[in-house]
């Protein structure tokens, strides 16, 4: 599903965030991404979702090579993959329900089969009493699940999260790896951005540790 | 092709929104347009009205000799007899001096004036309508008459209109410079408002390029902004237009009634305000075009 080979990431300036990553990540895997602010996480998921193109070596997903993807077949690779955000990213001009739309507005979906996907989703969150808010006007956590429900409500086959844990307490953490194993069990790949050692105890799945840019044995 | 329909229907929607919800900044954008648009329109649409009145009064350019005052019976019908059996001439129209009064005191309401005179001031006359309808040949016509003996004026009444066309020719120049300025200033115009609506929706073009929009999603709003903003534009200057007609007329009648006439002021023909409301549109839609395609790739997730 998503495969690195010998990836380095150069930003301008010298930084060299990612060195010499070679690994694999197969269909309906769990994988947790660990390693301190800085090791590289954010990084490793922007190549994903080709929002950073490599400096040398090829990241492949779902069989495009993220380096010689055409501008044009960039927005059809994004929409396979679900992004939850360290910061949400979520739209203060609109109701939690609309933020939730958006995806499926640029699909192209039919107006009353998106209603229907977007309460789905508003319901796996636990949010669906709270469609009608503003975003602004949601807790930490509510946002982090509303930014769930948008980076689901697409159907993805691959979920990418940032550190979605981040800024939550233990509780709020909890509630959602829970939603998270609930995607892995019905097959969607997920790639999990944490520095929390509590929840690698806690969930089974293969573990990528960085430091300083590079895969940890 | 289902779903891209309703697509656009959604853009629409959203796009009468978003003009809805700055009512004064638009309204006042649209203003601007409309204005800038009217004056080359409103120099045309006079334009026309003008070269419309030439053609009317002088649609065949026509010959009138004036005969010396005590011209005899005799003497005209040999003349009229000669200019029939001239070979750059078409056929004539003899014009009594008798007639001619009463023509006058029907057509111009100088009915008091020409009731006070105590006799007839005017000579006999001929109008004549020539084979050849070009400027040089009916000069040449012309200055043939004017040896005649017993003509005392001859007049080519087509002249006066080929000075109005020519003043009309560079009057048409005049509202076609003027138009392609203004186009430009309706193009810039439209260029900032989306600048500036871009600028403002950075967030949001962002989140949608990350899950997936493509270009062509995200332009489209801009786009139609631009267009509908360019119509209702073109649609204001067609009402400026129609209200500044409205007033000109209602003063024209009383100065047309003055000269006898029922002259009025029309306004652009439905193919030209069709053509206005296009081409505003079309305007719009570069104006936002050019903004997006410049201002768009600058904003990428990071």
């Amino acid at each position: 599903m998503i495969k690195f080979n010998q990836v380095y990431k150069r930003y301008p300036g010298g930084h060299e965030a990612l060195r010499n990553l070679s690994f694999e990540i197969a269909e309906g895997e769990m994988v947790f991404l660990t390693g301190h602010s800085g090791a590289g996480k954010s990084t490793l998921l922007k190549l994903i979702a080709a929002i950073e193109r490599p400096t040398s070596g090829s990241v492949v997903v779902k069989g495009q090579n993220i380096k010689s993807l055409k501008g044009g077949a960039l927005p059809y690779l994004r929409r396979n993959l679900g992004l939850i955000f360290q910061d949400h990213k979520l739209l203060f001009d609109r109701n939690a329900f609309d933020n939730v739309m958006l995806p499926l507005q640029i699909c192209g979906f039919d107006h009353r089969e998106s209603a229907k996907r977007v309460r789905a989703a508003l319901d796996k969150v636990g949010l669906l009493n709270r469609e009608k808010a503003n975003p602004i006007a949601l807790s930490g956590g509510e946002q982090q699940r509303l930014c769930i429900a948008r980076a689901i409500v697409n159907r993805p086959t691959i979920l990418l999260a940032d550190e979605p844990t981040g800024n939550l307490d233990t509780e709020y953490s909890g509630e959602i790896m829970n939603i998270f194993r609930s995607f892995h069990q019905v097959g969607v790949t997920l790639l999990v951005s944490t520095h929390d050692e509590t929840i690698l105890r806690q969930f089974p799945g293969r573990a990528l540790a960085l430091k300083h840019g590079e895969l940890q044995p | 092709m289902k779903s891209a329909t309703i697509q656009h229907v959604q853009v629409i929607r959203f796009t009468l929104q978003r003009l809805l919800h700055t009512p004064v900044a638009s309204l006042l954008n649209i203003l601007v347009i409309g204005i800038a648009l009217s004056l080359p329109v409103g120099g045309y649409v006079l334009l026309k009205n003008v070269q419309g009145l030439a053609e009317q009064t002088a649609g065949t350019p026509q010959i009138s000799v004036f005969l010396a005052a005590g011209t005899s019976q005799e003497e005209i019908t040999r003349i009229s007899k000669e200019l029939k059996e001239h070979a750059a001439i078409d056929h004539i129209e003899f014009v009594p001096r008798d007639l001619a009064l009463k023509q006058l005191q029907l057509s111009t309401g100088l009915a008091d004036v020409v009731g006070g005179l105590t006799q007839n001031p005017l000579p006999d006359a001929f109008v004549i309508y020539p084979v050849a309808l070009d400027a040089p040949k009916l000069e040449l016509l012309r200055d043939d008459l004017r040896s005649w003996p017993r003509f005392e004026h001859v007049q080519l009444d087509s002249a006066w209109a080929h000075k109005l066309q020519a003043i009309l020719r560079f009057g048409r120049l005049a509202v076609l410079i003027l138009a392609a300025m203004l186009s430009f200033a309706l193009v810039a115009i439209t260029f900032n408002t989306i600048r500036l609506q871009i600028l403002t929706q950075r967030d949001e073009i962002e989140v949608a390029k990350l899950i997936g929009a493509t270009n062509g999603f995200i332009r489209r709003p801009f786009l139609y902004f631009g267009l509908v903003q360019g119509l209702l534009g073109g649609a204001t200057a067609w009402l400026i237009i129609a209200c500044s007609l409205l007033l000109l007329n209602y003063n024209l009648a009383e100065l047309a009634q003055l000269y006898a006439s029922n002259f009025s002021l029309h306004h652009l023909t439905p193919g030209d305000s069709l053509a206005l409301l296009g081409f505003s549109a079309y305007l719009g839609w570069l104006g936002a075009w050019l903004s997006v395609s410049q201002h768009l790739w600058q904003i990428e997730p990071k």
